[in-house]
């Protein structure tokens, strides 16, 4: 039996204390408690606080590793450890009522939360029962076979994160159900308990009977037969009624559902009849069988990403359209980055270059030199990032890694000063940005709400990810592989450093100056602050977490570092603090990133395993 | 030169040319402002007020160069996060100390005793918070490819602006104005702000003060020990994670009291106020030579000076306006001169592509 270290327990504790006494003292337990997870039951603040204790209570037992009963005073003694810090910030506004002149988020809002509404010394003992129990819970789950407690946690986890995005539901599910059942779903903020306790019901037992042979019985099932349920829930999703107020009134919405229909049926027919007749089409034949696998999945996601719009409402396609944008600018910098080892940190300053080349060239404002339609500024905005990171590249060639970084830091700063700045205001507009810049019109169609726009971004997307998918399994590519992970040896292999390097800041400059401009046309409008530091590190942090030199960890990473806190409002203020504490938490424990290129999770696991042989 | 032209490489040609360029427009300005009279007269108190404003700008750059260049010197990275540490010594102390003992009337009767107080709350929070980010951020991943501890100092670097900013707000902070240092001094017919002088001469007493304790103590000998070649040190029974750690809390006692001294002379703070002079003082110690302490004194004064003289005296000259928005574009600009064509600095103790 494994000896508890009492030290250890309270080391565990008073940490999970410290940190939730921080997340309460900068604020976020107070903004996020007005988000309710579940209606009355629990809000994202409570959320937050009470996590700390079930942690330190599970960290606890687990450094022990015992999983017999007798470990869960342990928990229960981690999370009374973990109210300490509450309990000293409560006495503090007890001694020092007028603790809140010199911290600002300290409010009586906070200590309500923070003692249940019932004064600092009642509540405060409250407080520390709650968090033991939260403590002897979090033992609880260590010590209950994982047979049961898998199921249960990650049913709890999924039911929580659905009452945290049940706006994005009901947006979604608004026009679809009867305004009674929408009403016994949701409250007015977050789910109903009955919704949650369904949601975790369903969780609970589809994970249970998956780990306990459910996963054999799908693997019986035969391929052909996923694919074409595959299709026929794409196909459901296409009919379901939608707002296409937004199409242009010469296309019926009846063509495009029967489009969405016939067209992938049609292929599947085509590919069902040539892959049964002896003589197969050339065509066929050098595709495996696996690519086509592939393909096919691929085509019924393309099918639901379509018809997303009509499906997501305005504001929501607006937040896709943002995490579009950022996609965009994520594959620029991956090439950079994540390819060529390159850590540039002024990456902004190519998007900022390709909005105002648009901005200029198209604007009908005082500031507009040429008149020009979108369809051709973008190229020329393109074209015009592409020779400015040439053009900053070729200064930097020669630094490595960290000078790198402070030099493109200090380029993109430059940049921006220089926008915002007296001396470029007659061209660019100083501080007042560059304004009325038309919206690109299509066909004679005006290109004018977020759902147009999501179609360009979506468009512009696929292009990227084709073409830094195409230049990763390059050539090129691979010089940028063999240049990150040595310099010295990938010239000594004849790689031209020169050219290689030049290429990954024109390319990921290009793709920035895409995004960059397409934004401008968006936004109508552009001022420099628009161009801040932030962005750039925006995008580092979403390629970071997402996994460096992976092309779909940039768009899991956009998706959970601009997807979230533009759906979570209360996060923007907070949004930087948990980007920097999640830079930190990734280097530390997942350097490889959220969804790894598999390159770069093997080359990890073999400096882990080597690590592991050292000390031997 | 010419040897690499008919080698055809052109990398340098460019790289020449950009330098020439930059040099050229530096002289032109010169040139035009001081013979030929263009923009704004100013009269010789002008010129010697922008120095000294200079001056004690470029002591505080001094006072922050230090923490790059000592953690630079022992572990081969470029510390973020420093201008951070600058950032939250300043602030606590401002909020908790300062103001409190300024509002009961404490600091204007005991002015000395209230200023070490500041001091030392400052200088004690920044060294606690640069311990953390030591502890959590940067040893984990001594061992780690160069790039990883780089992007962690960034993650603090933002951590903790905003971890600040959520604990003080987000508006301007007044840091109160010490009655004994209110009017100027006059030294050689020169008037200067009391502040400015105290700021100089405070920053010069923490440069010699720093020098001597990384030079005549056994703990300094320990830092150069565990600068010069971390295992060796190791086998000298030297702690080299005590070490290291003490080398941060140094750097950031330093950006603390410097913190001060800029509240002092700008009389605001506010949670982002750590971020340019945490670029411009790290500007200064490549400047100066990274590793070395005089280089990051040296560099530090230079780009304070050259960044207060520069905008009226070249910028102006070309006929550029507004020529005091461009100041942190003349401190960057040179930076990358620096680092392109002098990347061990003025004093060049080390070679900048030394390898960890």
């Amino acid at each position: 039996m494994a000896q508890f270290d009492v030290r250890e327990t309270m080391r565990l504790g008073l940490l999970a204390g410290v940190v939730a006494v921080t997340v309460s003292m900068v604020g976020m337990v107070e903004s996020f408690n007005q988000r309710d997870v579940i209606t009355r039951y629990l809000t994202l603040g409570q959320l937050l606080l009470f996590t700390a204790p079930v942690v330190a209570g599970f960290l606890t037992v687990k450094r022990a590793g015992d999983r017999s009963w007798r470990a869960l005073p342990n928990g229960a003694l981690a999370g009374l450890f973990a109210a300490l810090p509450i309990f000293a910030l409560l006495l503090l506004t007890l001694a020092v009522p007028t603790i809140r002149q010199q911290l600002v988020n300290v409010s009586p809002t906070l200590i309500r939360i923070l003692t249940f509404d019932n004064g600092q010394l009642v509540g405060g003992l409250l407080m520390m029962a709650a968090m033991g129990g939260l403590g002897l819970l979090g033992a609880v789950v260590y010590v209950v076979p994982d047979r049961i407690s898998d199921p249960i946690s990650l049913a709890v986890g999924w039911t929580l994160l659905v009452g945290l995005l049940s706006e994005v539901l009901l947006n979604v599910l608004r026009p679809l159900l009867s305004r009674e059942v929408v009403r016994f779903l949701f409250g007015t903020r977050g789910i109903q308990w009955q919704t949650a306790v369904i949601i975790f019901l369903i969780l609970a037992i589809a994970v249970f009977l998956w780990r306990n042979g459910g996963r054999t019985y799908y693997q019986r099932i035969p391929r052909q037969v996923l694919h074409w349920l595959a299709l026929a829930l794409a196909i459901l999703i296409v009919w379901i009624p939608r707002d296409f107020s937004w199409l242009p009134p010469s296309i019926n919405p009846l063509w495009i559902k029967i489009g969405l229909t016939l067209i992938p049926l049609i292929l599947e027919a085509l590919l069902f009849f040539s892959t049964r007749s002896a003589t197969q089409p050339a065509l066929v034949k050098s595709i495996t069988d696996n690519q086509l696998g592939r393909a096919r999945l691929a085509s019924r996601y393309l099918i639901v990403l379509l018809i997303l719009p009509a499906i997501l409402g305005v504001y929501l396609t607006e937040v896709v359209d943002n995490i579009g944008l950022f996609i965009l600018m994520g594959l620029g910098l991956n090439i950079v980055v994540g390819f060529a080892g390159l850590l540039d940190l002024g990456y902004v300053a190519f998007f900022a270059i390709g909005a105002y080349v648009t901005g200029i060239l198209t604007s009908t404002g005082p500031l507009g030199v040429a008149g020009l339609s979108f369809w051709v500024a973008l190229p020329i905005a393109v074209a015009a990032s592409t020779v400015s990171g040439l053009i900053l590249g070729i200064p930097v060639l020669r630094m490595r890694g960290d000078y790198l970084a402070i030099v493109t830091l200090g380029f993109g700063e430059i940049i921006r000063v220089l926008a915002v700045s007296d001396l470029l205001k007659p061209y660019i507009g100083g501080a007042q940005g560059v304004l009325q810049i038309p919206k690109p019109v299509l066909f004679g169609f005006t290109i004018l709400q977020p759902q147009h726009f999501y179609y360009i971004i979506l468009a512009g997307v696929f292009l990227a990810l084709f073409i830094a998918g195409r230049l990763r399994d390059a050539r090129l590519g691979r010089q940028w592989m063999a240049m990150r992970e040595d310099e010295d040896v990938a010239e000594a292999m004849g790689i031209h450093l020169v050219n290689t390097k030049l290429l990954a800041f024109g390319i990921g400059a290009a793709f920035s100056g895409l995004a960059g401009s397409i934004f401008a046309a968006r936004l109508g409008s552009i001022f420099p602050h628009s161009f801040a530091l932030l962005i750039s590190i925006n995008v580092l942090s979403l390629i970071i977490v997402g996994g460096m030199g992976s092309l779909p960890g940039v768009v899991v990473g956009a998706l959970v570092l601009v997807g979230l806190p533009e759906l979570l409002r209360e996060f923007a203020e907070y949004r930087l603090l948990l980007y920097g504490a999640l830079l930190i938490a990734m280097m530390v424990r997942r350097p490889e990133g959220l969804w790894p290129s598999p390159v770069r999770r093997r080359e990890l696991h073999a400096e882990d395993d080597l690590a592991m042989q050292e000390p031997a | 030169m010419l040897k690499q032209i008919r080698d055809g490489d052109w990398i340098s040609l460019v790289l020449w040319l950009f330098r020439a360029v930059v040099i050229l427009l530096v002289l032109y300005g010169t040139v035009a402002k001081l013979f030929f009279g263009v923009g704004n007269a100013y009269s010789g108190r002008d010129w010697a007020n922008f120095f000294i404003s200079g001056l004690s700008q470029g002591s505080l750059y001094a006072l922050i160069a230090l923490g790059y260049t000592l953690v630079y010197g022992v572990l081969f990275m470029i510390n973020f996060a420093h201008g951070e540490f600058f950032m939250s010594g300043t602030l606590t102390a401002t909020v908790f100390v300062a103001l409190p003992l300024s509002a009961s009337g404490f600091l204007d009767r005991t002015p000395i005793i209230g200023m070490m107080l500041i001091l030392i709350t400052a200088m004690s929070v920044s060294m606690g918070v640069a311990l953390l980010t030591e502890r959590v951020a940067y040893r984990p991943l001594r061992r780690a490819p160069r790039l990883v501890p780089l992007i962690t100092a960034i993650g603090a670097s933002f951590f903790w602006q905003y971890y600040f900013r959520g604990l003080f707000g987000s508006s301007l902070i007044p840091f109160p104005e010490l009655q004994v240092l209110q009017g100027r001094y006059t030294i050689l017919g020169v008037e200067i702000l009391k502040t400015r002088a105290v700021v100089i001469v405070a920053s010069l007493i923490m440069l010699v003060g720093l020098y001597f304790f990384v030079m005549r103590t056994k703990t300094g000998k320990a830092i150069r020990a565990v600068a010069e070649d971390k295992d060796v040190a190791a086998l000298m029974g030297i702690d080299v994670d005590r070490t290291i750690a003490i080398t941060f809390a140094t750097g950031a006692a330093m950006a603390g009291a410097a913190g001060v001294l800029y509240g002092l002379v700008f009389r605001q703070v506010v949670f982002s106020m750590g971020f340019v002079p945490g670029i411009k003082a790290f500007t200064a110690a490549v400047l100066g030579g990274i590793g070395s302490i005089p280089g990051a004194a040296l560099g530090g004064l230079f780009l304070g000076i050259f960044e207060a003289i520069g905008p009226p005296l070249f910028l102006e000259g070309l006929g550029i306006p507004g020529g005091h928005q461009l100041k942190d574009v003349i401190a960057f600009t040179m930076l990358v001169l620096v680092l392109i064509f002098r990347p061990q600095g003025i004093i060049g103790e080390r070679l900048a592509e030394k390898k960890a």
